[in-house]
């Protein structure tokens, strides 16, 4: 075994000790309690690699200086689904969902290019633009959900299927590539050794943590989304903390777009973000937030996003070809499903095998 | 003729006994009223001849033979059919479909709507109905929505029919032509269980009366050999001697001196819905709303905090007007109000979320999202209120679902103390709790009373407004009756206006 | 009682949906030349017959409340299946058959998930989705395309008919304007259609009067399976090949066509029927932006937005009418 192999494996058990530590940490503590179920599946994802494909630990540094390999990748791309699940944790916590946000991402990546491109080239510019357009979208979704009051999936139903071919009026119909290295560095660039998107990510997600849980409006949405009349009663405005979170998610939308749109350096109306409304809805249900509303929680959504991308980058260490992927994320929607039903639960525990030990299943 | 015969039924959930030993007859050719307050345990009685529950004990004897059922479809079956208050029927679909869904007539395994159509309008022809049938229910109002409902019924072989509350949300032509309906399927031998909240119509239509009070049948009556007084004193459970002789409790000093007038109430009215109404509330009293269940009690609440709207008359709070287009729950909120509500489990619980959160839910939202209490003062409130109301919880950290009714409800008038209001009315704060938590609640409200707040008190327990109330307000069937003050508020003066 | 002749609100989104195709081919047929003619016509069909068939059994499904993620994916799988099957040197006829019992298999292993566990449909339907496009992915990673093939070339070479000046109506709009009717007459004039209508406007009253839920829930999703696998053959035999990539999104232009054929997403409201017509106002709208040359193709997709959202509007506009009438 040389020197290189060994650290590759140094790494591995690193990562596999830090996700079963805690597993059993979650486990036990009452507030982190829904990480468990997915840091058992990361768990499981890494204790295969280091059986099977140690250099998939392996971690480089570049002359750069920043860091490179396959755990850094999977940081590096489940930053957009990340971004997504924040603002979509919060839409479904109102008991509502965001399917639009895929669209919006074409959309704000669409400004974004047109606006690099043109005479008027600024990165700020482009940015800005880029995020009021997709928070208007946001808005846009909030006002036929909370004023207009449309089921929410019908509602942005509208959006999804009119995004994109608005991404394409703003481009004119073309892929519109790129050179500006400013831009470019919103998805490519590094950042004390580790990808700027990331760190997007990541302060997205404590804005959004801080947002919720320094101010009272994360209370004020789980009590909408848990009993929406008792929220009236109790004189919550629920309307416009419905409104909010459509916009939030359009805004955090607008970024993923940005992220992608820097990262291959084109604007590409038709493909960008295309089905990720998809992984950021089931990246929060992953997370312990339930389709109906109520309780949520943020950082479940950050770990489902991560397990969700780790389950691609593994696959493909694993010269799996990427779109059978598929496969086992289907297991992992129904399996999430199944855990989360209550019916399915009573069901199990009924079973003599459960009965024995009478403990409670989640 | 008797056609059901329910002996010794007794029903438990959990450790609530919701009906015990209850032996009810039904002749086949009468319509008979099942009368009692809240928790007497009339609408278990039903659920247990529909089949929706079994019972604990007992038995079911109907139409010739003994009866175990297991849904309310096994009852349809042999002929128990039920129209419920809200109707459950599909709005979208056609009337014929709603009559004839799952047994539509067909014609080479299609189905026959030519037929169906013509069966839908005969069914309803019994009735004296004529409307287009191939219309939507839901383009037709609520009363000949449950005509249709109850042609449902008579299209299967029905020998039993229940009415659960048929008439609460119709007017008065509309429930004359229900009535008459009534009649008439009685005179063609079909037995009927009516329900209902309002006095005059029991007397109307019915031939005879079963009352039940907390799970126990009190007895059967004739309609003609049971006055009006009578019933309702059976209904609450006090004896003709004992209302006579509990008076009115020495007037407590605060009567004397009445505060500021708090809120005022000028023939406010919403139509259809309850009014008018005229009291004052003062700072520092307790008025109590009398009536019996469906008489206009809570509406009056939700009228008050703005959950529902008022269409006439004039409400005044603090002085201030309360425009009646813009006056809803956050604004009432800002005036000081709280409103503990009757339905604890739809308008107040948050099942999910912890003690301490309910707790300061509506004092936060009273400051609005972006004020936030410090956790250290949440912390401080939840435990205040805790311990002060005495809520039996392991941590504040104990989510709401986890509690027992009773230390829920707690929650929820901590929920509103908390916000610190001027005025409180509490909607039926007692129901569903233990006798312990029943009399803290009650000396709570006299201590509030004290602490110079103005509160309304809505009770079926006419006991425990008497025993609290300055005033009160009585209503029967959604209108304002009259009002008691002083030493006129008594059992049996208030039980007169009541029964009317 | 006065009886009074007017037209029944609930037809309003129907005959809006009529109105649409109607304004748009007149438009067409006064704006450009060789757009009033029967190729045209039959083309729109001939087009639009895999997603006509999957409308179909969206629409069914979406009838019932629920909704199906599923479809693009399933018409992949099936395509790709019976690419597969028949390049094996199975016959034809028995690959297809084989097809269409996968679909109603996985339909009903949808459904059975989401009626015995309660799950949402939405996710259950997604899971579907991932594991119907995988699927197609392990049968072969390229798209498999079929040469030659006696029995498919018998169909499209003798089963046609003429309709004169060398337009001929072909099987696949025939399989389609079949399984459209069948699906009218299923929804309308049998009890179990009935049934679906029921659940979609009430679970719970629909449980109350009678309605075995769970089973009529497995049997929405069931024939929604079954169309979706027809889609797919369909599919395969218009490009004479099997794609792992065909009709990704599809399931959207499915929802889309059936909103704007008037039929309400949240269950129990509109016609079968309609979802024709929304599939040919798609299909319309793509070919006049092609007859007409300086519009870009983009603006398909914004004007199908709006009529999604038109069509939305004023379902909610009739809902709030009807209810304001209680």
């Amino acid at each position: 075994m040389n020197n290189s192999q060994s650290l590759n494996f140094i790494i591995g058990i690193t990562a596999l000790l830090v996700c079963v530590a805690s597993t059993f940490i979650s486990g036990r503590s009452q507030k982190f309690r829904h990480l468990r179920w997915p840091l058992v599946a990361l768990s499981l994802l890494f204790l295969y690699n280091l059986i099977f494909k140690p250099t998939f630990f392996a971690l480089e540094i570049t002359d750069d200086g920043y860091l490179y390999g396959s755990l850094i990748d999977i940081l590096n791309h489940s930053s957009k689904i990340a971004l997504l699940a924040t603002g979509m944790t919060l839409v479904i916590a109102t008991g509502g969902v965001d399917i639009s946000v895929g669209s919006i991402m074409a959309i704000s990546g669409a400004v974004a290019a047109t606006v690099i491109v043109s005479p008027y080239s600024s990165l700020i510019l482009a940015v800005v633009l880029a995020l009021l357009v997709s928070t208007f979208a946001g808005l846009w979704n909030g006002i036929l959900v909370a004023a207009c009051g449309i089921q929410p999936m019908v509602a942005t139903l509208v959006l999804m299927v009119a995004g994109r071919g608005i991404a394409q009026l703003i481009t004119d119909g073309t892929i519109i590539t790129f050179h500006h290295p400013a831009f470019n560095a919103i998805g490519n660039g590094h950042l004390l050794g580790l990808p700027v998107p990331a760190w997007l990510a990541a302060t997205i997600f404590l804005i959004a943590l801080a947002l919720t849980r320094t101010t009272s409006l994360g209370l004020f949405i789980e009590t909408v989304g848990n009993n929406r009349t008792a929220a009236r009663y109790a004189g919550i405005a629920a309307r416009k903390i419905v409104w909010i979170t459509y916009v939030f998610s359009g805004f955090c939308a607008g970024i993923a777009g940005l992220v992608v749109c820097s990262n291959i350096k084109c604007a590409d109306a038709n493909h960008a973000g295309l089905y990720l409304e998809l992984d950021a809805i089931l990246a929060t249900v992953i997370g312990g937030t339930s389709m109906t509303g109520g309780r949520f929680y943020l950082s479940g959504s950050i770990l489902g996003a991560i397990l969700i991308q780790a389950l691609s980058t593994v696959m493909y260490a694993n010269d799996v070809n990427p779109a059978v992927i598929a496969v086992p994320k289907a297991i992992l929607v129904i399996a999430v499903c199944l855990l989360q039903s209550d019916r399915f639960r009573s069901r199990i525990m009924a079973l003599p095998v459960f009965r024995k030990f009478g403990g409670e299943p989640c | 003729m008797d056609i059901l015969r329910t002996t010794g039924i007794s029903k438990s959930f959990g450790e609530v006994q919701a009906l015990k030993d209850v032996d009810f007859s039904l002749e086949a050719g009468e319509i008979h009223a099942l009368m009692g307050e809240n928790g007497a345990g009339k609408s278990t009685l039903v659920k247990i001849i529909t089949g929706v529950y079994q019972p604990t004990n007992g038995s079911i004897w109907f139409d010739g033979a003994d009866r175990r059922l297991n849904s309310p479809q096994e009852a349809e079956q042999i002929g128990i059919s039920t129209v419920y208050q809200e109707v459950n029927l599909l709005p979208d679909l056609s009337v014929t479909e709603n009559i004839c869904l799952g047994r539509e007539p067909r014609k080479f395994g299609f189905i026959d709507w030519k037929a169906a159509k013509e069966r839908a309008r005969k069914a309803l022809a019994k009735l004296e109905v004529d409307i287009d049938v191939s219309a939507n229910l839901a383009s037709y109002s609520i009363a000949i929505q449950q005509l249709v409902a109850i042609a449902r019924s008579l299209d299967v072989e029905c020998k039993l029919l229940i009415l659960d509350e048929p008439t609460s949300s119709l007017d008065e032509n509309e429930t004359h032509q229900l009535f008459q309906i009534m009649r008439h399927l009685r005179d063609q031998g079909l037995a009927i269980i009516f329900i209902t909240h309002f006095l005059d119509q029991v007397y109307e239509v019915c031939d005879r009366i079963t009352i039940l009070r907390d799970g126990c049948k009190v007895g059967t009556f004739r309609a003609c050999d049971l006055p009006r007084v009578e019933m309702v004193s059976k209904m609450i459970g006090k004896s003709k001697e004992e209302i006579d002789s509990m008076g009115h409790r020495a007037p407590s000093s605060s009567e004397q001196a009445l505060g500021p007038v708090i809120l005022k109430a000028e023939n406010l009215e919403s139509r259809g819905v309850v009014g008018p109404l005229n009291f004052e509330l003062h700072a520092g009293s307790q008025v109590g709303l009398a009536g019996l269940l469906g008489s206009g009690r809570t509406e009056t609440a939700n009228l008050l905090f703005g959950i529902a709207s008022y269409d006439a008359g004039h409400l005044e709070i603090n002085g201030k007007v309360a425009n009646k287009l813009t006056w809803n729950p956050r604004k009432a909120v800002k005036a000081r109000l709280a409103l503990i509500a009757e339905d604890r489990k739809l308008t107040g619980v948050i099942p999910d979320l912890t003690v301490r959160e309910n707790i300061i839910l509506a004092l936060q939202a009273s400051k609005g999202a972006m004020n936030q209490i410090p956790r250290r003062q949440q912390d401080q409130i939840a435990e205040e209120y805790i311990r002060r109301l005495d809520i039996k919880t392991p941590s504040p950290e104990q989510l709401l679902k986890n509690l027992s009714g009773g230390n829920q409800q707690k929650v929820l008038i901590a929920r509103w103390l908390a916000t610190k209001p001027e005025l409180i009315i509490l909607d039926e704060p007692t129901r569903g709790i233990d006798i312990g938590a029943k009399a803290e609640i009650e000396a709570l409200t006299d201590d509030l009373c004290k602490a110079g707040m103005s509160v309304v008190f809505i009770s079926s327990e006419l006991e425990e407004i008497v025993r609290d109330c300055q005033r009160v307000v009585v209503l029967r069937d959604r209108r304002q009756v009259g009002e008691l003050a002083g030493t006129d508020v008594t059992m049996k003066n208030i039980l007169k206006m009541i029964a009317g | 009682m006065l009886k009074r002749l007017r037209f029944p609100i609930r037809y309003v989104p129907f005959a809006a949906t009529v109105a649409v195709f109607i304004v748009a081919y007149a438009i067409g047929a006064i704006s450009f030349k060789n757009f009033f003619t029967l190729r045209v016509f039959v083309n729109l069909f001939h087009d639009n017959a895999y997603l006509g068939i999957a409308a179909v059994g969206t629409g069914i499904v979406i009838l019932s409340g629920g909704i199906d993620l599923s479809v693009g994916a399933v018409i992949a799988f099936t395509g790709m299946l019976v690419a597969k099957l028949t390049a094996c040197g199975i016959n034809t006829g028995l690959a297809i058959l084989i097809a269409l019992a996968v679909g109603i298999l996985f339909g009903i292993l949808q459904s059975t998930l989401i009626a015995s566990f309660d799950l949402p449909p939405f996710l259950v339907t997604l899971g579907g989705m991932f594991l119907a496009r995988g699927g197609s992915f392990i049968i072969n990673e390229e798209a498999l395309s079929i040469l030659k093939n006696p029995v498919l070339d018998f169909i499209e070479d003798n089963l046609q008919l003429s309709l004169g000046n060398g337009v001929y109506l072909e099987c696949i709009e025939v399989v389609y304007l079949i399984v459209l009717l069948c699906g009218i007459v299923f929804t309308q004039w049998t009890p179990l259609g009935r049934r679906i209508y029921a659940i979609g406007v009430n679970e719970q009253s629909a449980l109350l009067m009678g309605v075995p839920v769970a089973r009529t829930k497995i049997m929405a999703y069931g024939i929604a399976g079954f169309c979706s696998a027809l889609a797919g053959i369909v599919f395969t035999v218009y490009l004479k090949s099997g794609n792992p990539l065909n009709c990704i999104g599809l399931e959207m232009d499915a929802i889309a066509a059936v909103v704007i054929g008037g039929i309400l997403l949240t269950g129990g409201v509109g016609y079968l029927l309609g979802s024709l017509f929304g599939v040919l106002t798609l299909g319309l709208i793509q070919v006049l932006i092609m007859f007409q040359g300086n519009i870009n193709s983009w603006w398909t997709r914004i004007i199908i937005g709006i009529l999604v959202l038109l069509f939305i509007f004023m379902q909610n506009l009739i809902t709030k009418l009807s209810d304001k009438k209680q």
